[in-house]
């Protein structure tokens, strides 16, 4: 059976941003910082309260794709078009207060809806995330 | 494809983020340009180019997609709804909504009703796919079912 996913692709602008934001801001760890042959950096983050979750941060002209294509990845990132997933949270609207404080984007504050409490959030590269705390009996899909 | 630089397509998000954070105000397209860094017609054009529609546009289908939720969840009139919203006008608003939604406030009110439920797609897909981040004005009471 499948059990889940542990290693999720974000494309980034900038890894040492990417990475400043992801642990000093959102306080992930990171897992991987490692220089691979070609000139790709493999570098994984895990969110505080995870234990097999990791997020990649992928700079897309250093990795499998064509340099061409590879600026387009960046625009679409840049222009704000591309979701990674959502974030978890045990609190939303005290993470929000926390993270807005700390210069963190939100392009939407936190609000209840049928499934729980949500904001959206943006990476520092333009991702946008959906930051919701479930409902404790709902099941997943915000 | 013409590759438009990538800090002139970020400001151009925060530009839109800033539309949708703030899609009730009455923001000018020339603050929004200066806050991006460009002039008025450049910005609209620059604008247009990343993201298929002008700013004034994409600000009236926000706010449209806006009081669409509105008319679905909260327990608030359509003149209310329309002022909540950034409209000045009521008989503007209706037009708006009417050319986007095919249907009057009133009528995807009753439509909504009629329906009833809240939508399964999880609403913060649903919101994006419609325009982009929505917040509630503060003063409204949402009724979530």
């Amino acid at each position: 059976m499948i059990t889940g996913i542990s290693i999720v692709s974000v494309w980034v602008l900038d890894q040492d941003s990417a990475k400043e934001f992801y642990t000093k801001k959102l306080g992930f760890t990171c897992t991987n910082d490692v220089r691979m042959e070609g000139g790709m950096r493999w570098l994984t983050v895990r969110p505080p309260g995870s234990e097999n979750q990791e997020l990649v941060l992928m700079d897309p002209m250093h990795s499998m794709l064509d340099e061409e294509t590879a600026q387009q990845v960046r625009a679409l990132v840049a222009k704000g078009a591309l979701s990674p997933g959502v974030m978890s949270t045990t609190d939303c609207k005290g993470d929000h207060r926390v993270l807005a404080a700390e210069g963190v984007e939100f392009t939407m504050e936190p609000a209840e809806r049928p499934y729980g409490t949500e904001a959206i959030m943006r990476d520092d590269s333009g991702n946008w995330f959906s930051f919701t705390q479930r409902k404790a009996e709902e099941r997943p899909g915000g | 494809m013409k590759h438009a630089d990538v800090s002139s397509l970020r400001m151009l998000r925060q530009a839109r983020d800033r539309i949708d954070r703030d899609y009730a105000e009455d923001i000018g397209v020339p603050a929004l340009a200066a806050g991006a860094g460009y002039s008025r017609e450049h910005f609209i054009r620059a604008f247009q180019a990343a993201y298929g529609e002008t700013p004034g546009r994409y600000r009236t289908r926000r706010r449209v997609e806006r009081a669409g939720e509105l008319l679905r969840s909260a327990n608030l009139t359509v003149t209310e709804i329309c002022h909540l919203v950034g409209f000045t006008s009521l008989g503007t608003f209706s037009a708006r909504f009417t050319e986007l939604t095919g249907m009057s406030p009133t009528a995807y009110r009753q439509e909504a009703a009629r329906r009833g439920g809240p939508a399964p797609i999880p609403g913060c897909f649903a919101l994006m796919w419609r325009t982009g981040l929505p917040r509630p004005p503060k003063s409204a009471k949402l009724i979530t079912s």
